[in-house]
């Protein structure tokens, strides 16, 4: 379905060289579920809005890489071509519903030309039927077709933003911390009301989150990013029970046991690298519990460290490759 | 809406009041009689208090204000010019079509400039045009209106002979001073579409619409601008409103028999009924602009819109697919 391919995205400011994104790969399969984890400016939207080639540029620029839709390289297509990738193949759903809706357009239309960019023969009162339908379907009254974003809650505003990515029935759905913004009681019914018509659509999805319960709920599979780096990636039981890379230990380390009396959170040390001066060797090294002196200067190879559960981690690549069993 | 306009048109009343309250008790306090003006020097004291009470000058003054009032609102009596002894309605309306035409056109032209450039500058941001378009404002702005209109009467005028150097009979000769006029609007209308289309094309909304596979046109015309439309209303607004007064440099350069011209002359042969009724006019013509654009806010805004009117839910006749989920 997806392949991303040594994806390096940089963003060429004033300051300097904002290095967002280096080297992901990762693939999403038909029809699976694939979690995207990391603390923010991981680089995770940033891979998102590269796969939809949306990086705004200036000054974001993607250098390298390549990322494939069903064999097919998008960084190859003309800008009119991705248009007709864009909303049909993959559609996003963006992290604030409360932004990401035109405030001056009526939802239904804002669905509707959804239904007209990609099918320029469908009349206009065909493609209103179609945007009363998917209100429908994301459980919003479809006498509400007439109102406007500011009309609406938050929860329902980001339902008509799933109404809106769901409308061609893509093969990939993006969803960008969709219930980040909303409220915690709402945000298990938007996402129930996700996966729900994910399976219905049947389309394979890319969850960025940085909720590792969220991930483990949902996904089939997670990639944990860090510094705009894949430093994990694995199936959900492989990634959770075997965890491999040292910051993925920390981040579980870092959920609070409920069942512990404990008096302060155990959080990693230290903070995320500034992304326009990454360290030489692994990004991760000046917060790691295990490191070495070689972390310093080299640099991390993925290591398989059982099938299909990769770990970028000089250690574990070592051991894999030296057939220690970990 | 319809009960918000009636109510705006209800506002009027005071602000207008309040004009004609502070021009009559200036004229009120101004020094000199005005009926020793009339009759000269000379005459007899029994003379003066006869016309002084035909008048009704010898009343107090809340009682002249009283009377001056009902005269304009009943008979629409703004006095008799001191200086052609014509009523000063007649006076001010035999103006008023050059300077409404004037200001029109010159707002046309004006925008006709702007609004595209401002777009253009927005979207094509640090390029050629951009620039180009930035330093033709920065003239616009900076160049006077009486020097800029020499240097067209130099080159239409005497050189090329297109256009005709004075007056304002036919159109022709309107395309100078509304030229003249236009292009000091213009720089200003274009900086203000620049900078509001910017910060429009960098909302979510934006990139919502380019994720559905929006063509740029689309994206721009029918998501950006808009949005981005509000502060461009006010500033022509401003403009439109100001030029009603009438544009006192560009009249006298052109020779316009414009109202500019006439309160010129007014205020420099102390004319004060003349003045006074110009003044109430411009009042008049600033308010009722201020209406329409604040009108316009609500039609191209509905968020504005409905705090204005009470909420009014249009019933979608399509009623298919109306599961509900969640």
């Amino acid at each position: 379905m997806l392949s991303i391919r040594e994806l390096y995205i940089h963003y060429i400011t004033d300051e300097g060289i904002v290095k967002a994104v280096n080297g992901v790969s990762f693939d999403v399969q038909e029809g699976e579920t694939v979690g995207l984890v990391g603390e923010t400016g991981a680089g995770k939207t940033t891979t998102a809005l590269g796969v939809m080639r949306l990086v705004p540029n200036p000054p974001g620029r993607i250098i390298s890489g390549d990322i494939l839709l069903n064999g097919e390289s998008l960084l190859g297509l003309t800008e009119a071509q991705m248009r007709k990738i864009r909303g049909e193949k993959i559609a996003m759903i963006f992290q604030d519903p409360m932004t990401s809706l035109n405030p001056v357009l009526t939802v239904g239309d804002q669905i509707a030309e959804v239904v007209r960019f990609h099918n320029k023969k469908t009349s206009r009162a065909d493609a209103f039927k179609k945007a009363a339908e998917m209100l429908g379907t994301v459980g919003i009254d479809p006498d509400r077709m007439d109102e406007y974003p500011h009309q609406f809650s938050g929860g329902m505003k980001q339902r008509v933003g799933i109404a809106i990515a769901l409308t061609c029935n893509p093969g990939l759905l993006i969803a960008d911390e969709p219930t980040t913004a909303l409220d915690v009681t709402i945000q298990a019914q938007v996402l129930n009301l996700m996966v729900k018509l994910k399976k219905e659509f049947n389309t394979s999805m890319l969850l960025i989150t940085h909720d590792l319960g969220v991930v483990a709920d949902v996904c089939d599979k997670v990639a944990i990013m860090y510094a705009g780096e894949i430093v994990e990636f694995g199936a959900v039981p492989d990634v959770y029970r075997n965890t491999g890379h040292p910051y993925t230990i920390g981040l579980f380390g870092s959920i609070p046991d409920v069942k512990k009396k404990v008096k302060r959170l155990s959080p990693i040390q230290g903070l995320m690298p500034d992304p326009v001066d990454l360290p030489a060797g692994c990004s991760f090294e000046p917060r790691c519990q295990v490191a070495t002196a070689e972390c310093k200067t080299l640099k991390p190879r993925v290591g398989e460290i059982s099938p299909g559960h990769m770990v970028k981690c000089t250690h574990h690549w070592r051991e894999a490759n030296h057939g220690h069993s970990s | 809406m319809g009960r918000y306009i009636f109510k705006r048109v209800l506002y009027m009343i005071p602000v207008l009041l309040g004009v004609m309250l502070i021009i009559f008790t200036m004229l009120y306090l101004t020094p000199g009689d005005p009926v020793r003006m009339m009759l000269g020097d000379d005459a007899d004291e029994a003379a003066i208090a006869q016309l002084r009470s035909e008048l009704g000058l010898d009343e107090p003054y809340l009682a002249q204000f009283i009377n001056y009032v009902k005269k304009i609102v009943m008979k629409l009596d703004f006095g008799v010019s001191y200086v052609t002894g014509r009523p000063v309605i007649e006076e001010i309306m035999s103006r008023y079509p050059t300077t409404l035409i004037l200001a029109t056109v010159s707002t046309l032209v004006a925008i006709a400039m702007a609004i595209p450039l401002g777009i253009l500058s927005a979207i094509y941001q640090n390029s050629w045009i951009d620039n180009i378009s930035r330093i033709v404002a920065l003239v616009g702005v900076s160049m006077p209106n009486f020097w800029q209109g020499l240097l067209m009467i130099l080159l239409f005028s005497v050189n090329l002979k297109w256009f005709p150097a004075s007056g304002f009979t036919t159109p022709a000769h309107w395309i100078l001073p509304a030229l003249t006029i236009g292009t000091s609007g213009a720089a200003a209308i274009m900086r203000t579409t620049r900078s509001s289309m910017l910060e429009v094309i960098r909302q979510d909304y934006v990139r919502t619409a380019r994720a559905k596979g929006a063509p740029e046109g689309i994206v721009i015309w029918k998501h950006a601008l808009r949005n981005a439309l509000i502060p461009v209303l006010t500033i022509v607004g401003i403009r439109f409103g100001a030029s009603l007064a009438g544009s006192i440099v560009s009249e006298q350069v052109f020779s316009i028999p414009g109202l500019g011209k006439l309160m010129v002359d007014s205020i420099r042969n102390r004319n004060y009924p003349v003045i006074q009724g110009g003044v109430l006019l411009i009042a008049l013509a600033y308010s009722i602009i201020n209406l329409i654009v604040d009108i316009l806010y609500a039609f191209v805004d509905p968020r504005i819109k409905s705090q204005y009117s009470a909420k009014k839910r249009v019933k979608y006749a399509g009623k298919e697919g109306q599961g509900s989920v969640g």
